[in-house]
């Protein structure tokens, strides 16, 4: 099956390549694709991340927050409960909450000040039986205006571990379900019920389709050719223990790594440029990693979920990446870093500490998004070419190593069969 | 405390911030460290964290070493298009001082220029310093603490080189 598109070129958008290996341009230009991607990953069957429960913490808090391109607000309600609306008047459309976060008793929109509760009802509607003039009633709305069907859009809601996802689609499955066991148990490894406390944001705009972000972090090749801080200090090396999982339809995973080597020579750096065995920091504290008992073994887990999240532990360093695309050719990433209620001063010193090595200007994720821009460069230029992911074979496995590019295969026999392309 | 400077430290202490400037606009990178104390800080946070009180700063050295580190960092172990920067910084408001240390802070604007492409305003934001007299130092000041607080909410892509 193709698309038909708005160039009228249809046999540009099929996909002629067997399997998921050979990813053609087009799927991370063509604004039909995106579209679809947008009605099919973002607003329907999946959940996407919209923040985290310690970014609202009493009543009436209020977080603004984005699914896709579409603009939504989490809010806690008097009761304490958590809701997800879209931040849409009912009457005119206006995106009214301006504010990226605060505290209310409702939601009004200035603009014809229509108020709904925490929960998105419409509770006030000014002159909606009109207004009395020399004895008689004027304008107001129709008999029939029912304010029950005119509130604002209402999304479901899944918080799990203080993690709040939301999902326009009220046939969307559940939340344990969506992320399998497997996946389940890497996020609750993170998220597991203890309170979290937010430590702040990063926010960067990328020039490259949103897909390439998960494909980052679906990617175990190059994290030790690319980072030299990565290859160098053991954090993240070719022959580090590793294993990657996926859920059982492929969408999601985690790359499961334990800190090995460091500074050693080996056959996860002959001839790798970025390995600098002579590098010597002048303050180590950057590296100042002090074991935590949640690890488990593993020292760093990335783990990706599909279609808006990255959920990032390496060592000390926790956050929440966030992926809003907008438009085929770029999106926003934000980084929620947070630490743990019972961290001392000094773990949440060393946190922050270690969040030098991510974000847009982090000693190891800062060239992240350029290679991501430098490949939207090329697929921008041109359509009849395919991005290849055959490392490890063309076929999807989890597997007990990272020399395989088996993730992405995954994500994109997953997109394919979503996407019907 | 006193607040006022005489003219002549606040002419040296101008010139001070217009080196720092030049010399970054230069990509001189390997002096950067020389503006600042050896028991310093240099941190860029962005103004929605400064603002709500949350510590994340995008970057946080407590230390020249940590700045030195940037430095090799820069020149070895990040690949990224390179970039020119243009630094525009106008002029410090001392908001104390005795005879050791001055607190001021300055606006900035940085633009950026990468090859093949239009000058773009990449960073802007507010100078937030502690810097300490040093007649034996080059430019006559030291910082002791330098906080970049930056208006701009989204980065464009990522930031590789100090503001």
């Amino acid at each position: 099956m193709h698309m038909t598109t708005s160039t009228g070129s249809d046999t540009a958008r099929r996909w002629i390549d067997p399997g998921s290996s050979r990813i053609p341009y087009w799927a991370y230009t063509d604004p039909d694709v995106y579209q679809r991607e947008l009605e099919r990953f973002f607003y329907a069957g999946h959940w996407c991340y919209v923040g985290l429960e310690a970014e609202i913490p009493k009543p009436g808090d209020f977080k603004r927050s984005k699914i896709g391109e579409r603009s939504v607000i989490l809010v806690r309600d008097t009761d304490g409960g958590i809701h997800v609306v879209e931040n849409r008047c009912a009457h005119r459309g206006v995106a009214f909450c301006r504010e990226r976060h605060g505290n209310r008793s409702e939601l009004v929109c200035p603009y014809h000040q229509w108020n709904y509760s925490l929960k998105g009802d419409l509770i006030g509607v000014p002159f909606r039986r009109g207004i009395k003039q020399e004895g008689r009633t004027v304008g107001g709305m129709p008999a029939d205006f029912d304010p029950k069907e005119n509130g604002l859009t209402k999304l479901q809601v899944a918080s799990r571990g203080g993690v709040v996802f939301a999902s326009f689609d009220p046939k969307v499955q559940p939340f344990e379900e969506y992320l399998g066991p497997t996946i389940c148990r890497y996020f609750d490894r993170v998220f597991d019920g203890r309170k979290l406390v937010l430590l702040g944001y990063n926010r960067q705009r990328i020039p490259g389709n949103w897909k390439l972000m998960q494909e980052n972090i679906k990617d175990p090749y190059h994290p030790g050719l690319l980072h030299a801080w990565f290859v160098t200090f053991g954090l993240w090396r070719s022959d580090n223990k590793a294993e990657l999982l996926m859920d059982e339809r492929f969408r999601h995973a985690a790359m499961i790594s334990t800190r090995g080597n460091a500074g050693q020579a080996g056959q996860a750096t002959a001839g790798v440029a970025s390995f600098k065995q002579a590098m010597k920091l002048n303050d180590d504290r950057f590296l100042d990693v002090v074991p935590e008992a949640w690890w488990g073994e593993p020292t760093a887990v990335m783990t990706t979920i599909f279609p808006s999240l990255i959920i990032q532990q390496q060592v000390n360093s926790v956050s929440t990446r966030h992926i809003q695309p907008c438009g085929p050719g770029q999106f926003d990433f934000v980084w929620t870093h947070f630490g743990f209620e019972d961290d001392s001063a000094e773990m949440q010193r060393r946190r922050l500490r270690q969040a030098n090595l991510f974000g847009p200007a982090g000693f190891v994720s800062a060239d992240d998004g350029e290679v991501i821009e430098f490949s939207q460069d090329s697929f921008a230029a041109r359509d009849d070419a395919s991005t290849l992911v055959e490392l490890g074979g063309r076929s999807v496995e989890n597997t007990p190593h990272m020399v395989t590019e088996t993730l992405i295969r995954g994500m994109y026999d997953y997109w394919r069969r979503v996407m019907e392309l | 405390m006193n607040t006022r400077l005489s003219a002549d430290d606040y002419i040296s202490l101008l010139l001070f911030y217009q080196r720092y400037a030049e010399t970054l606009d230069a990509g001189q990178w390997e002096r950067w460290p020389d503006y600042f104390a050896d028991e310093c800080s240099y941190r860029v946070q962005a103004r929605e964290n400064f603002d709500r009180g949350l510590p994340l700063a995008t970057l946080s050295f407590e230390s020249k070493g940590m700045l030195k580190d940037r430095v090799y960092c820069i020149r070895e172990t990040l690949y990224y298009e390179p970039y020119w920067q243009r630094h525009v910084v106008g002029a410090p408001v001392v908001t104390a001082a005795d005879q050791h240390t001055v607190s001021a802070h300055a606006s900035y604007a940085v633009f950026r220029t990468k090859p093949d492409d239009v000058t773009q305003v990449y960073n802007v934001g507010r100078y937030q310093d502690l810097l300490l007299r040093a007649p034996a130092a080059e430019h006559g000041w030291l910082l002791q603490s330098r906080l970049c607080v930056f208006d701009s909410d989204l980065i464009p892509n990522s930031m590789i080189y100090p503001l």
